[in-house]
């Protein structure tokens, strides 16, 4: 046993917080507990990696299906599998992250109420993991894109910025979730029947193109963050000749309500969390 | 003070000769060593909703009640200093806020006002194995249970050989821990706990896990840390740990500090208040069959005659009551009998009555006896009722009186021994040569 740090002065405690502990201790044990958990589902189960593509990839398959075969609406899109593909790889990260989030603090009731705990890393940790099977899930969709034969671009590099973007978007709203969740039990159901009309009120399935979304919804339509993410990633990934988000609102202005909304999320989920962190422990 | 021969439980009183011998040098020595933490009137109230809104729908439904609470006040103005390599111990009744405090110390919850300064890595073990996830391996538990508590990754990494080691639980590294058995989780647990290296451990009844040798390497162990220096706060009602541990202690009732000092005090002061609910003194006088005699009053006085409702351990019992007779009582004699609540006999004090000279040996209707009695207390900490008996003498087991519970009282004390007395003795246990080689032969003599 080695001896006590003996220069130690003395310094206020201040309590639970949301960070507790400082960043470094908080990133350290953020980055454990998302590969520890990742690692669980990629090499815990005898398919592994595959297993885990399996979700979406069924999903995938059926949508494929319903909206090729018997829908039609993709029929005249360019590269329509690999936009359905792409675009369900991406929401699922969102829906698994944000789903996962909401009770992540309350299912965490031991660690939460019997030890020193940054209640911050919490839902983050549930955020990585999906993140890191986003991560994951991309190869495969990568590898089908170039199959497919999707012409590569420059702004593929302009790829990172949708994923920070909708990294941030998915964060601040699992604080917010789960946060809320302490408190009110309801929200989990709330947010399922949410993340349900989302992945409809967001151009998945169907491209956002003026012959196809009629244009009354258009405006309805833009003022989900996502969907302005999407039509980017679109734009960007998919089929350069797909409008833009500016263009299909008609002017930065336009996109002021998305913009207002995610600013929104962002500062209510940070706020939020911080202010119920110290009491979390006393909730529960 | 002589000294009482009681067997002690194997394991939960080890180094007590050693500890009475030192406190005075040590605690002069802890006292001029730095403070590393220092609480200044912290308080904490837990609001106990009456009505709790717990779903939005409710919310919405009824956008601005209130929910209503009840106010629990768990900590009042609750100070102290702890120096560098103090063991302090923090007791006191259930709810008497003694978890809250630590859980405030450790940064679980916050208080509602007052400061709190500390110096050097705090390492919080409410419960052993909290954090603990079963999914994963030992190994990685470790390492996680190494971050949770403050180290950085290499360092947990660094430690985790050590800690296996002195789990034993080497060949389990990789095992998950969901197959691990319970001794062996609080092997691992314990072992992660004392290697963490803190300068500051917050402990929460963890002594109080785990069987006779596992108790003994807990007594070995904390030993060992106190002898290097670490502060450690515990929470504990093993008055015996506080005893053997502790420099000194703080006992909390009702959410106050009632008293903080000395830890054989402390003990002491703890098990006065925890039986003061539970004696009620005069006894009740439900199911006395009041024949010939009546029960007018009886209590218990310690040795300034001042009445008492529980008695020290140790202290002199003196014993006294008022009988008045409902008939003639012929030749009454009277007898006093100590029971434990599970109904044993223990003891008993029988007495004629002593009349004035002259006056015929007899209590007349309505006429009182006086009856007193001192005995020495060989009773060890617990409860006890009196029973008393008042028989005429001419009918031997005619009884006048049924008098069930005269008197219902505790004996406080910081020990806890097993058994119902404890006596005075000499004893002595010598190894005899010759017995040994008697041992021997004979067991020589076996195939």
């Amino acid at each position: 046993m080695n001896g006590v740090t003996v220069d130690a002065e003395l310094q206020v405690v201040r309590g639970p917080s949301a960070l507790g502990g400082g960043w470094r201790r908080f990133f350290e044990l953020l980055y454990l507990i998302s590969v520890t958990e990742f690692k669980k589902t990629y090499f815990g189960t005898v398919l592994g990696y595959v297993w885990s593509l399996a979700r979406p990839l069924i999903m995938y398959a059926v949508l494929l299906f319903v909206f090729t075969q018997i829908f039609r609406i993709g029929s005249g899109v360019t590269n329509y599998p690999v936009m359905l593909l792409f675009n369900i790889v991406l929401f699922s990260f969102f829906q698994e992250a944000t789903t996962l989030a909401v009770t992540s603090v309350v299912g965490q009731e031991p660690i939460v109420r019997k030890t020193q705990f940054p209640r911050l890393v919490i839902p983050m940790a549930t955020v990585l993991t999906a993140a890191f099977n986003l991560g994951m899930n991309m190869i495969a969709v990568a590898i089908f894109m170039l199959a497919f034969g999707v012409t590569p671009v420059t702004t593929w590099l302009l790829f990172p910025v949708i994923l920070v973007v909708l990294f941030v978007l998915t964060a601040t709203l699992s604080l917010l979730l789960s946060s809320l969740y302490v408190r009110f039990r309801d929200v989990a159901i709330i947010w399922t029947v949410a993340a349900t009309t989302l992945f409809y009120a967001t151009p998945i399935l169907y491209p956002f193109e003026p012959g196809i979304v009629p244009e009354r919804f258009h405006d309805i339509l833009l003022v989900n963050p996502l969907t302005i993410l999407f039509v980017q990633a679109r734009h960007w990934i998919i089929d350069p000749s797909a409008p833009n988000a500016v263009e299909l609102a008609g002017g930065w202005w336009e996109l002021l309500p998305a913009a207002t909304i995610f600013g929104l999320i962002c500062f209510l989920g940070v706020w939020i969390f911080n202010r119920e962190a110290p009491r979390v422990a006393e909730e529960l | 003070m002589p000294q009482r021969f009681s067997t002690l439980a194997s394991g939960t009183s080890i180094d007590q000769a050693n500890a009475q011998t030192e406190p005075a040098t040590r605690a002069a020595s802890v006292d001029a060593a730095p403070v590393v933490i220092e609480a200044r009137d912290l308080e904490k109230r837990f609001r106990i909703p009456s009505h709790r809104i717990d779903s939005l729908k409710e919310r919405a439904v009824r956008p601005f009640a209130r929910m209503e609470y009840r106010e629990l006040q768990a900590l009042k103005r609750v100070s102290f200093d702890i120096h560098r390599g103090e063991f302090f111990g923090i007791v006191g009744r259930n709810g008497s806020g003694k978890s809250t405090l630590l859980k405030i110390l450790a940064s679980i919850y916050k208080a509602d006002a007052g400061t709190i300064r500390m110096a050097g890595r705090v390492a919080p073990f409410i419960e052993l194995g909290v954090g603990f996830n079963p999914e994963l391996t030992a190994r990685e538990n470790v390492v996680l249970n190494g971050v949770m508590m403050g180290l950085s990754q290499r360092e947990a990494r660094r430690r985790l050989d050590s800690i296996l080691e002195f789990a034993e639980l080497d060949d389990f590294a990789d095992l998950k821990l969901k197959n691990y058995s319970s001794g062996m989780m609080v092997r691992l647990a314990f072992s992660v706990m004392i290697q963490s290296d803190a300068d500051i451990l917050l402990i929460d009844e963890v002594l109080a896990v785990g069987d006779a040798a596992f108790q003994q390497k807990c007594t070995d162990v904390f030993q060992e840390m106190r002898a290097s220096g670490r502060t450690m706060v515990l929470v504990t009602h093993n008055m015996a740990a506080v005893q053997d541990f502790c420099h000194r202690g703080m006992l909390l009732d009702d959410g106050e500090p009632a008293y903080e000092g000395e830890p054989e005090e402390v003990a002491r002061r703890y098990m006065k208040i925890n039986f003061a609910g539970a004696g009620p003194g005069r006894g009740s006088r439900e199911g006395m069959a009041e024949v010939h005699t009546r029960l007018v009053e009886a209590w218990l006085e310690n040795e300034m005659g001042e009445r008492v409702e529980n008695v020290e351990a140790g202290e002199p019992i003196r014993l006294r009551a008022v009988i008045e007779a409902l008939r003639d009582l012929e030749r009454p004699s009277f007898t006093f009998q100590f029971v434990t609540p599970d109904g044993i006999h223990l003891f008993s004090l029988n007495r004629r009555l002593t009349s004035p000279q002259g006056r015929p040996d007899r209590l007349a209707e309505g006429e009182r006896a006086r009856v007193a009695g001192t005995i020495e207390n060989p009773l060890t900490p617990g409860r006890y009722f009196v029973k008393c008996w008042v028989a005429r003498a001419r009918n031997p087991g005619d009884f006048a009186l049924h008098g069930l519970n005269v008197l219902d009282f505790v004996v406080f004390g910081a020990d806890q021994r097993p058994g119902l007395v404890s006596v005075e003795a000499d004893m002595e246990a010598v190894a005899v040569e010759a017995d040994i080689e008697a041992v021997a032969e004979s067991e020589a003599g076996r195939p």
